[in-house]
């Protein structure tokens, strides 16, 4: 038994020694998926934490005391998320920016909630991340359901009196969004004609497609991914329907158009402004051009929520995590690269910043 | 208004059911001549879309845009080169094992079609691979109130390719030499065997056969629909293998019945009950048919000779 202790304390050893952190240096983190098929996603994110970590030390530091960034890759697996937010935890990182992927942000923040590390992911947008996280969970991004209230407004304004059919592919994004819109289409005083389920990955949706034409649809509201969104609208289209297609930010991808063709003309969908295009971005957006890095996606996201951290640290006095969280939600509007934003009970922004984008001729523009 | 929906879902239910058919085909020939489902046959579909999808985009860059030119290559290349996999599937994966034991094959067909699914995904990459359309447009047939009956070109060109695909293959199964071999190995393959004919070859032919088909059927799905990725033949390959088993398998014009059955029955429980529930529907109406008529709707019930 004593044995088996010393062994144990034997390997156990050179971890302990590892996790303690040098004095004068607070110890963050980047993760994402740094690997895999999301890995240009990871890649914005480093940049963007590196780039507000550099500028903050520049200044002063936090506290006194400079940033160390480390980086941790989950490849958008959840079980590696799990085991990197874990090795974080130990090496004493008080707050992680991250992760990319809904998928592995929610298991990590479970981690992360029990060692007491302070969370803001600049990309997850499932609402489940901050609705069942703890005192730990923080997003700069939008929420899922926040685009179904740009989007159901809209259609309220824009599509009165016209026959409006709700689709969605029962996932936790599609149905979300898809009910979200509803909701406050129907509170604008607006009523669908239809609501119906179709299911994902197929490829036929003619028998769906034909059921909408019965019903006379002008308009059509879908609560899913590009590929199945591409396939109904190019078989409405062959059907001879004159429809619009308004849906969700996973329409902006040119896979979309690739399906389409021509018959994508005219799909709206709710997608974040661009933060490059932000007054407030202008200083920064000019660093990373002079490194000749185009802050595109995620990049500004990833800055801001370094940044925001650093603010409320500052304010706080600590960089306890839950000290910091604290003052994250009562304090603010925090100063950011992406503008000035609050933080909810939940750990949401207060103000989501969804525009609408239209799909012509090949390419996607604001409108 | 009721008829004109009802005439469209038909023509939905007749082209998806086309599609299907020409995919059992495949499955019910081979399980006739060796009684073995072929796993992989659904597999073999999806690389024939494949194939077509590598030439169309070969023949946009070599300049070569007129549609109907450019069908016609992609049609013969994929088709021969499914052939091939065909070919090579049996002689690697089946012939080996021909008088192991009865799982053997079944479970080397399981392990073909993990084999071609896992190639596809990591050559051609695991996102959806689309196709835009080629052939816009079509009829309008008739119109009722507000509501106009469509029936593209598109589907026209699968009703015309698989009734004609169909119609080769039933005169090359009735009224040539090869044909007569097929039926009679699918009759007792060991006397067929003594009394001359090359039951090996005739085997081989057989998956040659099935995977042309099945490319032609990819062909049509990429052309149709314009998305295709790794994972359509497995899909595709459960629905035209219960339409093989609802038609009765081993029987030739019973695997085209059962596609166009399955494909009917999931067309016209979207139209008129709940979508999602359309492959419950079915499989039950499957199940419920399985019980009545144990051999399907067109399968003969096998004499026990003593």
């Amino acid at each position: 038994m004593t044995k088996t202790l010393r062994l144990a304390g034997m390997v156990l050893l050179p971890f302990a020694v590892a996790a303690v952190p040098a004095k004068a240096q607070i110890q963050i983190a980047s993760a994402g998926p740094l690997t895999g098929s999301n890995a240009t996603f990871g890649a914005q994110m480093k940049e963007g934490a590196e780039q507000a970590v550099a500028d903050i030390n520049a200044h002063g530091g936090v506290l006194g005391k400079q940033l160390v960034l480390t980086e941790g890759d989950d490849a958008c697996d959840p079980k590696q998320a799990v085991s990197i937010a874990n090795q974080l935890a130990d090496k004493g990182i008080v707050f992680v920016d991250g992760h990319f992927c809904s998928s592995s942000s929610i298991p990590a923040s479970k981690v992360y909630l029990e060692q007491g590390v302070l969370q803001i992911s600049p990309a997850s947008t499932n609402p489940a991340f901050t609705d069942n996280g703890g005192w730990n969970t923080f997003r700069v991004c939008g929420r899922d359901d926040q685009q179904g209230e740009v989007a159901g407004e809209y259609i309220a304004a824009h599509f009165k009196g016209q026959h409006i059919a709700i689709l969605h592919d029962n996932t936790a994004y599609g149905k979300g969004l898809a009910d979200e819109t509803k909701k406050f289409m129907n509170k604008a005083g607006v009523e669908e004609t239809l609501y119906t389920a179709y299911v994902p990955g197929e490829r036929d949706y003619s028998a769906l497609v034909s059921r909408l034409k019965a019903a006379d649809i002008n308009v059509i509201y879908l609560g899913g991914y590009q590929t199945e969104a591409g396939l109904i609208i190019r078989q409405a289209k062959e059907q001879g329907m004159k429809v619009t297609l308004i849906s969700g930010d996973a329409l902006v991808t040119s896979e979309f158009w690739q399906i389409t063709g021509a018959t994508g003309e005219g799909t709206m969908m709710t997608f974040a402004s661009d933060p490059r295009k932000r007054p407030t971005a202008a200083s920064v957006v000019k660093e990373f051009q002079a490194k000749k890095i185009d802050p595109e996606g995620y990049v500004l996201y990833s800055y801001a929520a370094v940044q925001i951290w650093a603010e409320a640290a500052q304010k706080a006095g600590t960089t306890d995590p839950k000290k910091v969280a604290a003052e994250l939600k009562a304090g603010g509007p925090w100063e950011s690269v992406l503008g000035p934003i609050g933080f909810d009970a939940k750990g949401d922004v207060t103000k989501p910043d969804y525009v609408f984008y239209i799909w012509h001729d090949g390419s996607y523009h604001e409108m | 208004m009721g008829l004109a929906y009802a005439l469209q879902q038909l023509i939905n239910g007749i082209t998806l059911g086309m599609i299907y058919g020409l995919i059992a085909v495949g499955y019910t020939m081979v399980y006739g001549i060796i009684g073995m489902i072929n796993f992989a046959h659904g597999d073999v579909f999806m690389i024939g879309a494949f194939l077509s999808l590598i030439a169309l985009s070969g023949l946009a860059s070599l300049g070569i845009t007129a549609v109907p030119l450019a069908l016609a290559i992609t049609l013969v290349f994929a088709a021969s080169l499914a052939a091939l996999y065909g070919w090579t599937i049996e002689r690697v994966a089946y012939r080996p094992l021909r008088g192991s034991f009865r799982l053997a094959p079944l479970i080397s067909a399981i392990g073909m079609s993990i084999t071609l699914q896992n190639f596809a995904q990591v050559s051609q990459g695991a996102r959806v691979k689309p196709l835009a359309p080629l052939l816009p447009g079509g009829l309008v047939l008739t119109r009722a109130g507000g509501f106009a009956v469509q029936l593209s070109w598109m589907q026209i060109a699968i009703a015309v390719t698989t009734v004609f695909c169909l119609g080769v293959f039933t005169w090359l199964v009735t009224r040539t030499p090869l044909g007569r071999a097929m039926r009679a190995c699918e009759q007792d393959l060991k006397m067929a065997g003594l009394l001359g004919i090359d039951t090996d070859r005739t085997i081989g032919v057989t998956f040659v056969i099935g995977a042309a088909l099945a490319a032609i059927a990819g062909l049509l799905f990429l052309l149709y629909y314009g998305a295709i990725d790794f994972y359509i033949g497995f899909v595709a390959g459960v629905k035209a293998f219960t339409a093989a088993v609802l038609g009765g398998i081993g029987s030739l014009p019973g695997a085209v019945l059962g596609g166009l059955l399955i494909g009917l029955i999931e067309t016209f429980w979207s139209a008129y009950f709940s979508v999602q529930y359309k492959d419950v529907a079915a499989f039950s109406i499957l199940a419920i048919t399985l019980v009545f008529l144990p051999t399907g709707l067109l399968g003969r019930v096998d004499v026990e000779k003593v």
